[in-house]
């Protein structure tokens, strides 16, 4: 196998992966991509999605991340996600019982309230990780 | 000179103290521990954050978006002060209201207009006493349980953004307590808005490639630079609430061992007059004995 790419891919909260992977495929706003070792400098935003982390071609560990920014350099591929889980360590049935806290908190807003929108978007990235749990 | 009564009401009230104090101070050590390990978890993506700005911000030179490049001028000024929203932590409250009292003072004494948001009960408390005309907004941090700020961080990034967007301000300062360890948190005052990438970051050796940027790079600043000043203020609360725990710990454990002085002086005290008391009913018996 070729040279390995240094990845890493940090959330505000924490570190959730940093090592010598191969090949990751990452989903940029402006369409999925994939990087190996020595790709060109390039930097782009996210939307939410599947960070796949490949290891010759079998998928090692896939994160679902929920926006961010990615940055490519001859370092390697740094991913700073707004927020991330690992899909292996995720229980659907978790996803769930979250979805319904914050449906309810969502309820519970008054109208105008501006944890509106935060609400709302918290929602479609739990939604998101249960649809890639499902498959 | 007090009775032997009063005196032992004071021993046993100065030992309930010391028993309030001491559990303050283990209390605080374990929160401590939880709220460094935070500190500590959400360092990397800050750093990575501000290499990030700084690559990006350098290829954009001097132009940008307003939250780069400023407003030109730099007329209304607000002051965050970020305190604890409690006391009983020694000085740490006061440091920090000291510092921005001294910002604040200092701008105001340059002509220019100062506006004052505070987060934490502490700092609103102290400062309105003598600036409270300057207040114009507040942050209360008590609904937060553990070290969860995600949220608060983002709500203010996003107040701050909002209003100097529409113009209200013209530079935004941070002033919050910066954790360097236990026993040593600094009052410091950092610039937010216009952002300011870190000086010093490592500049990224690209072998005389060139960047790609997708979408543009202007697109990207603007997608970053909110998210940035957002990170800025997530990690100066995880220092903040750091550095509360810590401080209340050290102040506690010395109000522990003051305690411990104080009581050891009390039953010195109580002894003689106890021994006093004796001595002064045997005269009294030995006396009346020879007066027979």
């Amino acid at each position: 196998m070729a040279d390995k790419l240094h990845f890493s891919l940090v959330s505000p909260a924490r570190e959730l992966f940093s090592g010598q992977v191969d090949h990751v495929i990452a989903p940029g706003t402006e369409g999925e991509f994939g990087v190996l070792a020595h790709h060109a400098p390039f930097m782009t935003t996210l939307k939410n999605g599947i960070v796949r982390v490949l290891e010759g071609d079998a998928v090692k560990m896939r994160i679902y991340v929920r926006g961010g920014f990615a940055d490519v350099t001859p370092a390697g591929l740094t991913i700073l996600a707004e927020e991330a889980r690992n899909l292996t360590d995720a229980k659907a049935e978790d996803v769930d019982a979250e979805i319904e806290a914050a449906r309810l908190k969502l309820l519970a807003l008054d109208a105008g309230d501006a944890k509106h929108f935060a609400l709302h978007e918290q929602i479609a990235y739990l939604e998101g990780i249960r649809a890639a749990l499902a498959n | 000179m007090p009775s032997l009564k009063d005196l032992k009401n004071r021993i046993s009230s100065v030992k309930s103290t010391q028993k309030i104090t001491k559990a303050m101070q283990l209390v605080a050590a374990a929160k401590l521990k939880r709220a460094q390990d935070a500190a500590t978890a959400a360092r990397p993506y800050a750093e990575r954050m501000a290499a990030v700005l700084a690559n990006l911000a350098a290829s954009a030179g001097g132009s940008g978006p307003k939250l780069l490049a400023g407003t030109g001028k730099s007329d209304v000024h607000l002051v965050v002060v970020m305190t604890a929203e409690r006391g009983l932590a020694g000085g740490f409250n006061s440091y920090v209201v000291k510092l921005a009292r001294q910002k604040i003072l200092s701008l105001q004494a340059e002509g220019k207009t100062v506006k004052v948001l505070t987060i934490g009960k502490k700092g609103r408390e102290q400062l309105s006493r003598d600036l409270g005309s300057l207040l114009t907004g507040h942050v209360n941090l008590s609904d937060i349980k553990g070290n969860d700020f995600a949220e608060s961080a983002m709500s203010v990034g996003l107040m701050l953004t909002k209003s100097y967007e529409a113009g209200e301000f013209d530079v935004a300062t941070l002033i919050y307590s910066q954790f360097r360890n236990v026993i040593s948190q600094v009052p410091t005052a950092q610039q937010l808005i216009p952002a300011k990438a870190p000086e010093g970051a490592p500049t990224i050796d690209l072998g005389g490639a060139i960047y790609a940027y997708e979408p543009g790079e202007a697109a990207l600043l603007e997608a970053l630079l909110p998210r940035y000043i957002n990170t800025q203020i997530l990690s100066a609360l995880l220092e903040s609430s750091a550095g509360e725990q810590a401080s209340r710990m050290t102040a506690m454990d010395n109000a522990t061992r003051n305690a411990k002085d104080l009581i050891k002086a009390l039953n010195l005290k109580y002894n003689r007059a106890r021994q006093a008391q004796i001595t002064k009913e045997l005269i009294e018996i030995i006396s009346g004995a020879e007066a027979l």
